[in-house]
């Protein structure tokens, strides 16, 4: 068998990004393997969603569609994605690394007695065994993992944001395939969900961020770095420093105690760059660092560089990419 | 109630990688080893909840004889007892391995409560604590920044992507914490001296009904097979800053004609 299974997160009957990209990732694998694509999508009054999934390559979708399901539960979730492989026979299970699909692969991994490959960055499949690369020391380093070859079923979590989501060449079939689950068993599930302020993206799933630092002198300079945000369509990002001073809750830090993160864009403004806030950014594809201090350690790891007062740069830059659009 | 505390004794945060001779491990030379961020909010959401309910705690860790001292750190917190898992000639072992050796432990000690950090700083593999609660058939809550403790239960608040989820959960049960729960006390000079006289509990993988052949080695779920440093990045392009304003519109050029991300 080489069928590959990609488990799909959705969170109010909305499929998120991140499932898409591990769903094209899956594809791109199975078609090395020459195996079929497969999606498992768990909820409630969820299977219009699995008409979706065709496009990105999936043969067939198994569906979990039951009231108690309508919210996240790990146990639920994992039994969902537990009787798609029974019924699926996948020798590659996928999960983005995102906090749902972490706690779905790790439950399962333990359930079958195999690894996971958590957080890849790449992944590839050689001689049939997948071989992935990892940051460990939260980015100071990065290993090539691959499981055991006697696994029977090889689970990854490809990190969000670093594989792109793409319909696939050939569309897959994505028949639909209602899952017969037994009894569940739900202990620990979620009773409400509390999104964000509208309008924030979150650091983790960002194509682009704007972080800020201890430079910023106070929680009243938010402003100045979120008008810019706004503008790039880019997330809210801060240092340990910052958080750690209270400015500005920890769901924005990146680092080490933070945030893992690879944008396409990183522009840190007044952030000197501690060993930890750099390994958490620093496999940022283009990074920018605007600090008074020439010293500061950023510029170290920056493609792009001012030295100056952020308090004038970034508005004239918000102001800039403000022409830039019109 | 009875409470466990896993914890992971790793490099310090300020430690630079280097990566020692053979390419899948680092150079431990100079490292500095601490007890892991995350597992620090695990151990004080623990302390407290023992101040308010009662009970014991006890620190459990998988690790060489160096890490005693991070479980001493438990201890003089206020952790009632420390367990290691020696790990002396069992080679390296992934999350599942180690999922399995505390799993083992776990099941020989009274438990309402499993504690971890959400992900040990270093290995950041993030899998830990849904694995340890589905291997104990325990149901878990992960990613933990605010606690109610309800009758019989717990009442979380789970930071995710963008939302927080808030999650009941039935004890016994496992918890993974993450920043934001608590802030982490500092060891009292009482605490200090009472832990140099606490025993540590030493015990063998096979006490924890484990083979080391089937986690490490031949028998390790995954391997490392190369490590390495990140690719150096090239040198910054400064852009002179006389003119903000100018410099602010360079910068943007250079944004979208060069590097093509805008």
């Amino acid at each position: 068998m080489s069928n590959v299974l990609v488990f799909i997160e959705q969170r109010d009957g909305k499929i998120r990004k991140s499932s898409l990209e591990a769903l094209s990732l899956g594809y791109s694998l199975s078609r090395k393997i020459n195996g079929t694509p497969g999606a498992v999508i768990a909820g409630a009054g969820i299977s219009a969603l699995a008409s979706e999934l065709g496009a990105y390559g999936a043969a067939k979708v198994f569906v979990a569609d039951r009231p108690e399901l309508l919210l996240f539960s790990s146990e639920g979730y994992t039994a969902a994605l537990d009787a798609a492989a029974a019924a699926f026979s996948p020798s590659i299970v996928l999960a983005s690394a995102t906090a749902m699909g972490l706690d779905v692969a790790a439950r399962f991994a333990a359930r079958r007695g195999v690894g996971a490959l958590s957080d890849v960055m790449a992944l590839d499949v050689e001689n049939g065994r997948l071989v992935g690369s990892r940051p460990v020391y939260s980015g100071k380093a990065r290993v090539t993992v691959t499981p055991a070859p006697s696994a029977a079923i090889q689970v990854a979590t490809p990190r969000p944001n670093v594989f792109p989501a793409s319909k696939a060449e050939v569309p897959g079939a994505g028949e639909v395939v209602s899952l017969d689950l037994p009894a569940l068993k739900i202990r620990a599930k979620v009773v409400k969900v509390e999104a964000a302020e509208a309008g924030e993206i979150d650091v983790a799933e960002a194509d682009k961020i704007v972080s800020g630092g201890r430079g910023i002198k106070g929680p009243e300079s938010w402003p100045v770095l979120r008008a810019l945000c706004q503008e790039l369509g880019a997330a809210l990002g801060a240092s340990r420093a910052a958080v750690d001073a209270g400015w500005i809750g920890h769901e924005h830090q990146v680092g080490q105690t933070g945030k893992v993160v690879s944008p396409s864009l990183y522009i840190a403004c007044g952030v000197s760059g501690a060993i930890q806030h750099l390994a958490g950014m620093g496999s940022s594809k283009v990074i920018v660092a605007i600090n008074k201090d020439p010293e500061a350690p950023i510029f170290k790891v920056a493609t792009y560089g001012i030295v100056g007062d952020l308090f004038q740069i970034v508005p004239a830059m918000t102001e800039a990419a403000r022409k830039l659009k019109a | 109630m009875n409470q466990i505390v896993c914890i992971a004794y790793v490099p310090d945060t300020e430690t630079r990688v280097r990566i020692a001779p053979g390419g899948v491990s680092i150079d431990e030379t100079d490292v500095k080893w601490i007890v892991s961020p995350y597992d620090e909010y695990a151990l004080e959401g623990a302390l407290q909840a023992k101040e308010a309910k009662g009970g014991t705690v006890t620190a459990l860790t998988f690790g060489p004889a160096r890490a005693d001292t991070g479980l001493r750190e438990c201890l003089a917190r206020g952790a009632d007892d420390a367990i290691r898992i020696a790990s002396e000639g069992v080679g390296e072992v992934d999350s599942l391995g180690v999922a399995r050796l505390l799993a083992g432990v776990i099941r020989t000690v009274p438990h309402d409560v499993v504690w971890m950090g959400n992900k040990g700083v270093g290995t950041d593999a993030q899998l830990l604590v849904p694995m340890v609660a589905e291997l104990l058939d325990l149901p878990h809550v992960n990613l933990v920044t605010k606690l109610e403790w309800k009758d019989g239960g717990i009442r979380a608040h789970r930071e995710i992507e963008g939302a927080q989820e808030i999650v009941e959960m039935p004890l016994p049960g496992v918890i993974g914490a993450t920043k934001g729960l608590n802030e982490p006390r500092y060891a009292s000079l009482k605490g200090i001296m009472a832990a140099k006289k606490k025993a540590i509990a030493v015990k063998t993988p096979a006490d924890a009904g484990v083979d080391p052949a089937t986690i490490s080695g031949e028998g390790a779920h995954v391997r490392w097979t190369k490590l390495e440093l990140p690719p150096a990045r090239g040198a910054v392009k400064l852009i002179p800053a006389d003119d903000p304003a100018k410099a602010a519109a360079e910068l943007i050029r250079l944004l979208r004609d060069e590097a093509k991300v805008l």
